[in-house]
């Protein structure tokens, strides 16, 4: 019997962000500082 | 065998400081989120930025210390990233992102006004049978036709040039044209670019 051979066409199942993009969120959140001074947040961003 | 850390304790080491559990919650989320976002704008670098954007929120919320564990994480970042992508569309509304294609293309808009050499050759053609036909008008008529056409002499020029009536000058003009689309019809002659 002949083998069936299937392919994923379902081109929104294989999408996924890069990893430059994950590397610049870890990266934006390691820099990202949130500071409380009187009540007030501030974020300060230390590259 | 894996054990699977739950979502609201990553959060809660995020929170503490541990920058790793964001990783993990990216990575387990990353098909998911990108493949609704893609959905939804079938664009992969748009997917990108609003993925971005989506987690930039979320580190924003979580560091400031506003998340609320009421829900879950995945609904919430879903609905974070359903706005962005109403904001997105509603943007391109306001400023249309124009594509090439055969409805638009801008290579018209940087073209110039210069006919190309084809086009060129035919209506060089044109213009000389034109000339060709314009030697079979009667003489007045021709005289007429030229001033107008081509020395681009005013009617009242052409009346003072050639001694008739303005008037005269103006009937010639359209027996002469009147005459020489006769002269094409009755030669079935082409003059068309």
């Amino acid at each position: 019997m002949g083998k069936i051979y299937t392919k994923n066409n379902n081109k929104v199942n294989l999408v996924q962000a890069k990893p430059e993009t994950i590397e610049f969120l870890l990266n934006y959140s390691k820099s990202l500082n949130v500071a409380t001074i009187k009540g007030v947040q501030y974020e300060s961003n230390m590259n | 065998m894996k054990v699977q850390i739950d979502d609201s304790i990553l959060i809660q080491k995020y929170i503490s400081g541990d920058e790793r559990a964001l990783e993990t919650l990216i990575e387990r989320h990353n098909r998911r989120i990108s493949s609704f976002i893609y959905s939804k704008v079938n664009d992969r670098g748009i997917t990108e930025d609003i993925f971005q954007e989506a987690f930039i929120k979320v580190i924003r919320t979580l560091k400031r210390g506003t998340y609320n564990e009421e829900g879950k994480f995945l609904p919430w970042i879903m609905r974070i990233a359903h706005n962005l992508i109403i904001d997105h569309f509603r943007k391109n509304n306001r400023m249309p992102m124009y594509q090439g294609g055969d409805a638009y293309n801008m290579l018209s808009l940087m073209g110039d006004d210069k006919l190309d050499i084809e086009s060129q050759i035919i209506k060089d053609q044109i213009d000389s049978d034109l000339r060709l036909l314009v030697e079979e008008l009667p003489e007045d008529q021709r005289e007429v036709l030229i001033m107008r056409i081509y020395k681009d002499m005013s009617f009242k020029e052409i009346s003072e040039n050639t001694g008739v009536s303005i008037n005269t000058a103006l009937g010639r003009m359209r027996y002469a044209l009147i005459n020489l689309r006769k002269i094409v019809s009755e030669n079935n002659i082409a003059l068309t670019n």
